[in-house]
């Protein structure tokens, strides 16, 4: 589709949120999904783009002698300060802003106008890419004990869950049912994960509707059915999430718990993780500490523990833990809910997961366990995210929460884990970005009703397609920490920031050389070097066949032009050698001497690091990056110090 | 052995030991004149614990059933009365010791209390350590300021060696050669150094080779209240300045700690005596503060309690990260003085013992990368730590555990080489060191097998033979066999300035060295494992 133009300014400044850095002057177009700031200072081009579906937040400020401040949260924690000349203009980007950040209609969203370079009819089967069910047939399931239902089939049990379910061979129609309807929003207790080799399997349900006496003779039935479905166990846990005093709260309006009298054989817990709007005042408190200017050292740390995020964090660990601890260790079958069981639920069930299961410590497995934990049982992703104009009450950073205890174990477990930050933190902005379809809507249902499959494109096979971005150089799989159940020190201090994430866009507050960048570089150029010595060997074997045949054809000719062409083959092959150590690749020189390292990325020109896309996908672009002027300038003459490498580095790009 | 008298118990069986990550151990317990050796020789392999003595920081003892007798239910059963030592380590480790026989427990403790306590420089273990693959005829030391005056070429056209300290007559805590400008004489230098606390006139501590520009150290000018000149020290000052128009004094405290230590006879230089010199305060905290910092950083890391607030509270209130930032962002400043805005710099605190010598010893890790290496980085603690006159035996004689009263004991060491942790972080591949090395550097100048921590300055060490009795602990290190392992694998040398952000967002707690008895530490070592096999992977390919 066209892209038009809502309208343009000239003469506007783009500071960033410190006002540390001299603001760049350009012209803003504002279109139907970008944000275009051009900057066209001393000749060079540069464009910053941002996606307007990731902006969360539009500030007015008070006027200063340049012009009118206006202040752009977005979703993935950047912030961006506009000035604008005039303050008529100012007031209309404001309005534009706010009406194109928060579409009415789904329609709108970006994902179904953004085309990636692959055609309609590949897109349609890369949605197979990442299949939920084939992860339960990799769990042995189903087998003598656990069988697919097709009761919700159409959604007719349960709009919210998916329609494949797993749920013990001794539930009958009739229990499935009758107990749907004595859970929260019809979600019965279905299967999560299996563990085969002590059978006990992870259920999740939503919260009973007992209020403060009543009983449900099915839901008992089901109870008992998925503890008997664990012959090796006389018990089974049923872990509510909330904290205890919300959950007899609920019980008020009829919810409630489990009552350990009225169930045979279970052992009742609670978890104690805050509702929503905890979460999502704890976070606001968290960005508002990551965002002060030259705070101090207590400045921050009080205000951390103020925020009391990393306090939640921990919860929701231990939550996982503990279920990770009951499967794995005492071979017992865990039932886990909170309220409606999509926050909480999903959260901890998918920690747990991590921490049982190897597989979900890969990139493919993580994919799925996105797709099935999150997306298939109904996160409300498209309310959580605020995708499109709704109850501000609804957005909660409960992904954002799961993402973080994954990136915390990846602290705690350097080895055990196959993709990198740069993958959690790529996922966090594409489920707030809508480029790709898989975060829209808040339901299986509701995406098949929206026709997202057919309209939208999935990110997981785009993702796939760059998993070299995203690979930890220190993943070894036969190592002791990679195999088995992880079980992590919860200690507090084993928690920390996640400046990745929350300071992404403050680049001044970052290591200045990357382990990552470094490894990843080695990495690539030993493989490299691997792959062109046998490249190599198999042209001399092929030249040395085609010299005999050519012998008798009399063409000397044409194979001295072959031979001419590998002696410069091999030339380039010892520059690449003299290279080595690869280890300075991406250092260069700040024009005040200090040293910079830049990510890869932007050689490269991929989505992670927004900055240096030159496609619309990411949410803010910078499209000349290399040459971005005032006291972050790179002088382009040492922009890589060593010249064979950056032909090494392009050449692997 | 002189000792013996500490020791009226020598050897007790059937000790349990435990300890971090071991399962509790059963063995004979042996208590020597300088260690703790306990020795575990049930099933085949035997295993050994050697505790320095030194190491020492506090004990706990508590001794049970006195009565020697224990009632478990209806039987009541003689059972031989016992005692539980637990030993905190000056490097943070916490041992226990469970001791059959309560008169053999209390015994023990005494020996550990008096043993571990003894202030004769003499009679430490460096004295007595004499390995066998080690030398007392090998190099002691790695340089000496005469070598690097004479490395220094480019510096030697207006500065000079001088050896008017050779008896240690003008400044006690000084080596006998400093350098010092070329125009300054040593009559001068006398007069100078006794308008300075302690003698410390300026010397030259480092010489920026790109611009020709100098850092200085010293203590403070004696102005006193009277406001007291001293022509020498203004001229040499003079001097240092070589016709440029401007340069820095760097002061580590604040402007109303330098005004109030005119009371006690110190002071600052007053803009009227040296009139191009430009005086910034930079408060930073030293002695008692830093060690009461320590203290509550170490109990804050022990704390059980699994409370997030309670920890970050307790992390904020030690203030420990706190002094990080100003060791560093004071070491920027000066830093920045020298290679951004080209000037000269002095830097002094009050005695420019301590905090001196940390923003001079990390100014120069950020501008030098000479200092970056191995051999650099240990010739730098050398030259500005060992011989500068860092008084070690005050400063490290207690750590966090410790009970007595403080006296001089102050973690400015441990400050600098946290800093310089922080450095590495940043900039992972601009440190040849690791961080296996800043470990050892921790817990070697608190008690070690070798002399290069020994006594507060030259002249102690002079006297008391330290560089002919005792091995020299950076050499050592220097070895090929040992060198490989303090060596960062992804060195890559750089010319360029290293600037640190004192963001909080970019410091850390050194969870290696804090928590370092905590499990968490031992994934760490996996990675460094790890990264060692991609790089000698790679160079193998290569």
């Amino acid at each position: 589709m066209s892209y038009y133009f809502v309208f343009q300014i000239f003469n506007i400044f783009l500071a960033d949120k410190a006002f540390c850095r001299k603001p760049l002057s350009g012209t803003l177009q504002l279109t139907r999904t970008h944000s275009v700031l051009t900057e066209d200072a001393s000749g060079l081009r540069k464009e910053t783009w941002i996606l307007h579906s990731l902006v969360c937040l539009v500030e007015r400020q008070p006027p200063m002698d340049s012009g009118h401040p206006l202040r752009v949260h977005c979703k993935n924690f950047q912030v961006l300060q506009l000035i604008i000349p005039q303050e008529t203009d100012c007031h209309e980007v404001h309005m534009s802003l706010l009406r194109l950040s928060q579409p009415e209609r789904y329609e709108d969203l970006y994902c179904f106008s953004y085309n990636p370079k692959s055609d309609k009819d590949e897109s349609t089967c890369k949605w197979n890419f990442i299949d939920a069910k084939a992860d339960y047939h990799r769990m042995k399931i189903p087998n003598q004990l656990w069988q697919t239902t097709s009761t919700n089939q159409d959604y007719r049990v349960c709009e919210t869950y998916p329609a494949d379910l797993y749920v013990p061979k001794s539930a009958t129609l009739p229990v499935i049912v009758g107990s749907s309807k004595f859970r929260s929003r019809g979600r019965f207790p279905t299967l999560s994960y299996y563990c085969k080799e002590t059978h006990a399997a992870l259920c999740r349900s939503s919260q009973p509707l007992s209020g403060f006496s009543a009983r449900c003779l099915e839901d008992e039935q089901m109870l008992e059915a998925i503890m008997k479905s664990n012959p090796g166990s006389q018990f089974m846990y049923v872990v509510d999430t909330r904290p205890k005093l919300n959950a007899m709260a609920n019980r008020a309006a009829g919810k409630g718990y489990e009552n350990e009298d009225n169930y045979a054989n279970i052992r009742f817990q609670f978890m104690g993780i805050e509702n929503i709007h905890v979460m999502r005042n704890s976070q606001q408190k968290l960005l508002e500490v990551s965002e002060l200017q030259s705070p101090s050292i207590a400045d921050f740390l009080l205000g951390l523990e103020n925020s009391g995020w990393l306090k939640h964090i921990k919860a929701i660990l231990l939550a996982g833990v503990f279920i990770a601890k009951a499967v794995a260790v005492e071979g017992v079958s865990v039932l886990v809910h909170c309220s409606d069981g999509w926050d909480r639920t999903a959260q901890v069930c998918s920690v747990a997961s991590v921490l049982l299961d190897p597989f979900y410590r890969t990139l493919k497995g993580f994919m799925v366990l996105i797709e099935k934990d999150w997306v298939s049982f109904g996160h409300k992703f498209s309310h959580r995210c605020s995708h499109i104009n709704g109850d501000p009450k609804e957005v909660a950073p409960v992904i954002d929460q799961f993402l973080e205890v994954v990136w915390q174990l990846m602290e705690q477990f350097p080895c055990a884990f196959e993709y990198n930050e740069r993958f959690l933190i790529s996922l966090h902005h594409h489920i707030y970005a809508s480029n790709y379809g898989n975060f829209i809507c808040n339901s299986q249902k509701e995406r098949r009703d929206e026709r997202i499959q057919q309209k939208t494109h999935s990110i997981w096979p785009y993702l796939w397609e760059n998993k070299c971005e995203f690979m930890n150089p220190l993943y070894r799989p036969d190592r002791s920490q990679s195999q088995g159940v992880l079980s992590p020190n919860t200690a507090p201090y084993c928690f920390k920031f996640w400046r990745g994430l929350y300071n992404r866009f403050d680049k001044g507050v970052h290591p200045r050389q990357s382990v990552l960048d470094c490894l990843m570089a080695i990495r690539e150029e030993s493989q490299q070097l691997e792959e062109e010595l046998i490249l190599h060997g198999q042209k001399i074997a092929k030249l040395e066949k085609e010299r005999g045949t050519s012998m008798k054809r009399h063409s000397v000719v044409s194979s001295t032009d072959i031979w001419a062409q590998s002696d410069l083959d091999l030339d380039h092959l010892c520059g690449s050698m003299r290279a080595l150590p690869l280890i300075s690749f991406g250092q260069q020189r700040g024009s005040d001497g200090a040293l910079l390292v830049r990510p890869r990325n932007t050689n490269k020109g991929s989505d992670l690091d927004l900055s240096g896309s030159s496609d619309q996908e990411s949410g803010v672009g910078d499209l000349n990056c290399r040459l971005s002027s005032g006291s972050e300038s790179l002088p382009s003459e040492d922009i890589i110090k060593n010249p064979d490498l950056a032909e090494a580095i392009y050449s692997v790009a | 052995m002189e000792f013996s008298e500490h020791i009226k118990t020598a050897n007790v069986d059937d000790v349990v030991l435990k300890q971090p990550f071991h399962a509790p151990m059963k063995g004979t317990l042996c208590v020597t004149g300088h260690h703790l050796l306990f020795s575990d020789r049930s099933g085949d392999s035997s295993w050994q614990l050697l505790l320095l003595l030194r190491n020492i920081d506090a004990i706990e003892k508590s001794v049970e059933n006195l009565l020697g007798y224990s009632s478990t239910g209806s039987n009541i059963r003689p059972v031989g009365s016992s005692g539980t030592i637990t030993i905190k380590c000056k490097d943070l480790c916490i041992l226990q010791l469970d001791i059959p026989g309560m008169e053999e427990c209390l015994n023990v403790a005494r020996s550990i209390e008096a043993l571990s306590s003894l202030d004769n420089v003499t009679e430490m273990y460096p004295y007595f350590y004499r390995p066998s693959w080690l030398s007392l005829d090998d190099q002691w030391g790695l340089s000496t300021l005469e070598k690097h005056y004479d490395q220094l070429g480019a510096l030697q056209v207006k500065w000079r060696l001088s050896n008017a300290n050779s008896d240690f007559s003008v400044c006690p805590s000084y080596p006998p050669a400093v350098i010092v400008p070329q125009s300054v004489d040593d009559q001068m230098l006398v007069k100078a150094a006794r308008f300075r606390q302690g003698g410390r006139f300026p010397v030259l501590s480092y010489y920026h080779q790109k611009n020709g520009m100098v850092i200085l150290r010293s203590s403070q000018p004696l102005t006193g209240a009277n406001r007291k000149r001293c022509k020498e020290d203004e001229l040499f000052l003079q001097a240092v300045m070589d016709g440029s128009e401007r340069a820095y004094i760097i002061d580590t405290r604040s402007a109303q700690q330098a005004q109030q230590a005119r009371m006690t006879g110190g002071g600052f230089e007053s803009k009227s005596c040296y009139n191009s010199w430009k005086r910034l305060h930079r408060h930073m905290e030293r002695g008692k503060v830093l060690q009461e910092s320590l203290i509550k950083l170490v109990e804050a890391c022990g704390d059980q309690s699994h409370s997030m607030d309670r920890w970050l509270s307790k992390l904020e209130n030690s203030k420990w990260l706190s002094h990080v930032h100003s060791a560093l962002s004071t070491a920027g400043l000066v830093a920045e003085c020298v290679e951004r805005d080209g000037h000269s710099v002095l830097v002094h605190g009050s005695e420019g013992t301590d905090t001196t010598l940390l923003v001079c010893t990390l100014a120069q890790l950020i501008l030098d990368p000479e200092s970056r290496t191995l051999k650099g980085f240990l010739s730098l603690l050398e030259r500005e730590w060992v011989q500068a006159g860092h008084p070690f035996q005050l400063r490290c004689a207690h750590s966090a555990y410790s009970h007595t009263r403080l006296r001089q004991e102050a973690p400015v060491f441990l400050l600098l080489l946290d800093c310089v942790w922080q450095l590495g972080r940043q900039f992972p591949l601009a440190l040849e060191l690791g961080e296996p090395l800043l470990l050892r550097l921790a817990r070697e100048a608190y008690a070690s097998d070798f002399g290069t921590f020994l006594c507060n300055n030259e002249q102690e060490r002079c006297v008391l033979e330290v560089k002919d009795r005792t091995h020299c602990l950076f050499q050592f290190l220097l070895r090929s066999s040992e060198r490989e392992h303090y060596v960062n694998p992804l060195y890559e040398p750089t010319d360029l300035a290293i600037w640190p952000s004192v963001q909080p967002q970019s410091l850390h707690l050194w969870t290696g060295l804090f928590l370092r008895w905590s499990d968490h530490t031992q994934t760490m070592e996996e990675v460094r494992e790890e990264i060692w096999s991609i790089v000698t992977q790679h160079c193998g390919r290569g």
